[in-house]
């Protein structure tokens, strides 16, 4: 995008001639911006606005003719504690622990199939990375409908169980087992694919000199190789944490009232329960969380982990 | 020296086969018995394809399906350009608020989905009066691609050798001519790949969709989210079978499409540069 003056094309292949540099370049900053400019309005107006908004009606109140009203002069500060409150308070701890305990599982179904992936599969590396994207390409919704099929209570594991002998009256749907197993079914490609990268990259000396130098196996697996490839690691936490920490759709499929998310939650204030302020302020609180947990890592681990 | 890892390969393989099991089981059970005969339950009665016709027939998929592709084509194009746009930016030039913007990209893939349709709705209904539609869906769809568009093309673009681009100056290539000719060429291959990541999003989503879409603009992902209301069924494992089969049709000509690019290298300069 820089505007040069005319220059008389050379067409012989006699010596190059040193051509003197006269440009007159559009400056950064300007090209810069005007490229970014439909991203910006983009931005400004269906992110930026909507979240303002959000935060507006976090601080209004509802009334009988409106879902909610917002005035300057009446801030309502308690949507905000009503959100805590011991009803919504475990809801929005349960879902972190879901969240929590799927990255958990994830990091140890992923990590040694990533690390199989880069270092031992040979030849056919390629088809088994395709067979970790297939799924993280395919609709999450259809996947885990997927595991309602296999777990509802006249489904394929409590005839598999009953054909085992072992009863097929089992109770799978609306339990932590499956949320959590929902979770980390949907997530697990998230956390292989960076860690596949990175582990990838790694300079396998490295493992060497650490036994040269008298480490045993498990002091080179968590002091040399887990910080090495610690960027994917960090981006796989983060790609799967976040998702599910505000997830809707597994709870919804496999869930029932016991395991409630914070996600469904927050749909109900502005479906069935009509209160915006406090789904607002449940919106704002569940946002804030995120970011500041992913500011915090990103401070502590360094940026260029991302 | 003997290279004894605290993980061997032969005990890494069994948990990959296993992990491989975990992953694929459900989706062949859904494929499966989406050839049952039986109308409920997971029992075997039968091999019927008797479920895909029903699908055909039934109007309200049919809307559905062409409600998909619209909001996906429109969404991917409209996303692709400005997100182009915005990663050429974020690469090729440096200037003051730079990492402001990637901040706002940032942000736009962090925010929970629940919270980024419930805020759209918000707008929509209550600030900018627009019915919820097909072009409410549209725009929202289009809100949460750009920030994929952008990575993936930056991841690119970053890459880049700039010296391709003096080099084509110092040849005599106007600015313009050096774009079309050098830069558009080489990035196409990002370009194309956020442009298929992102109609693949779209082509899935269902929370966004939900909270902003209204009658008659339902998608077919929302389409089955409503009908899981009533339980499952068989025709929602073909309906099923079917998005997967279209959503693999896709990746395989991403897929064929980049190792046919990766191939070509840096050849693609040659075939289509200064002719």
């Amino acid at each position: 995008l820089s505007v040069t003056e005319a220059e008389p094309r050379t067409e012989s292949h006699s010596e190059p001639q040193p051509r003197p540099a006269k440009r007159r370049r559009m400056p950064d900053w300007l090209a810069g911006n005007l490229l970014l400019l439909p991203t910006s309005i983009w931005f400004f107006f269906l992110m930026i606005i909507p979240i303002a908004i959000i935060v507006a009606y976090s601080l209004g109140q509802r009334s009988i003719y409106d879902p909610v009203r917002f005035s300057w002069g009446h801030l309502v500060w308690s949507n905000y504690s009503k959100a805590l409150n011991p009803d919504f308070l475990p809801i929005f701890i349960r879902s972190i622990v879901y969240a929590g305990v799927a990255t958990f599982l994830c990091v140890l179904l992923g990590f040694p199939l990533a690390y199989w992936i880069a270092r031992f599969s040979g030849r056919y590396r390629t088809v088994l990375i395709v067979l970790v994207i297939i799924p993280f390409l395919t609709s999450y919704l259809i996947r885990m409908y997927a595991w309602q099929f296999i777990l509802q209570p006249n489904g394929l594991l409590n005839s598999a169980l009953g054909n085992l002998g072992l009863g097929s009256n089992h109770q799978f749907l609306n339990t932590h087992f499956a949320v959590i197993l929902g979770l980390t079914y949907g997530f697990l490609p998230f956390m292989v694919l960076p860690l596949y990268a990175s582990i990838e990259r790694m300079d396998t000396s490295l493992v060497e000199a650490s036994y040269d130098l008298g480490h045993g196996k498990a002091s080179t697996l968590f002091r040399v190789t887990i910080p090495t490839v610690s960027p994917g690691l960090v981006a796989g936490i983060l790609l799967v944490f976040i998702p599910a920490v505000g997830d809707f759709i597994t709870p919804a499929l496999l869930g029932g009232v016991k395991t409630q998310m914070f996600g469904t939650v927050v749909a109900d204030q502005f479906e069935s329960s009509q209160n915006w302020p406090l789904g607002s302020a449940m919106s704002i609180l569940l946002t804030g969380f995120i970011l500041i947990g992913v500011f915090v890592y990103l401070w502590r681990v360094g940026e260029e982990a991302l | 020296v003997s290279r004894k890892s605290a993980l061997r390969p032969r005990y890494l393989i069994v948990h990959a086969i296993l992990v491989y099991a975990f992953l694929f089981l459900p989706i062949v059970v859904l494929v499966v018995f989406s050839f049952n005969r039986a109308r409920s339950g997971t029992d075997w009665t039968g091999f019927s394809t008797k479920w895909y016709p029903k699908l055909i027939h039934n109007p309200e998929v049919l809307a559905a399906f062409r409600n998909t592709l619209k909001v996906a084509f429109t969404a991917t194009i409209v996303a692709t350009i400005i997100g182009t746009l915005a990663a050429f930016a974020l690469t090729r030039f440096k200037f003051r608020g730079r990492s402001a913007y990637s901040t706002l990209v940032f942000i736009s893939l962090v925010m929970p989905e629940v919270v980024m349709g419930i805020s759209l709705l918000v707008l929509f209904q209550r600030i900018a009066h627009i019915r919820a539609g097909l072009e409410t869906v549209i725009l929202a769809h289009i809100t949460f691609c750009i920030a994929f568009v952008v990575i993936v093309v930056r991841a690119r673009l970053s890459r880049f050798d700039n010296s391709l681009i003096e080099a084509a100056n110092d040849l005599g290539a106007t600015p313009v001519q050096a774009f079309f000719r050098i830069v558009l060429p080489l990035a196409a291959p990002g370009i194309i790949a956020g442009a298929l990541l992102a109609f693949t999003i779209s082509l899935d989503d269902v929370v966004i969709t939900y909270f902003t879409s209204g009658p008659g603009s339902t998608t077919l992902p929302l389409y089955i989210f409503g009908e899981l209301h009533f339980g499952v069924s068989p025709s929602i494992n073909a309906l099923s079978t079917f998005v997967l089969l279209f959503s693999l049709i896709l990746l395989t000509i991403g897929g064929l499409y980049s190792l046919r690019s990766a191939r070509r290298g840096t050849g693609a300069i040659d075939a289509t540069t200064l002719g």
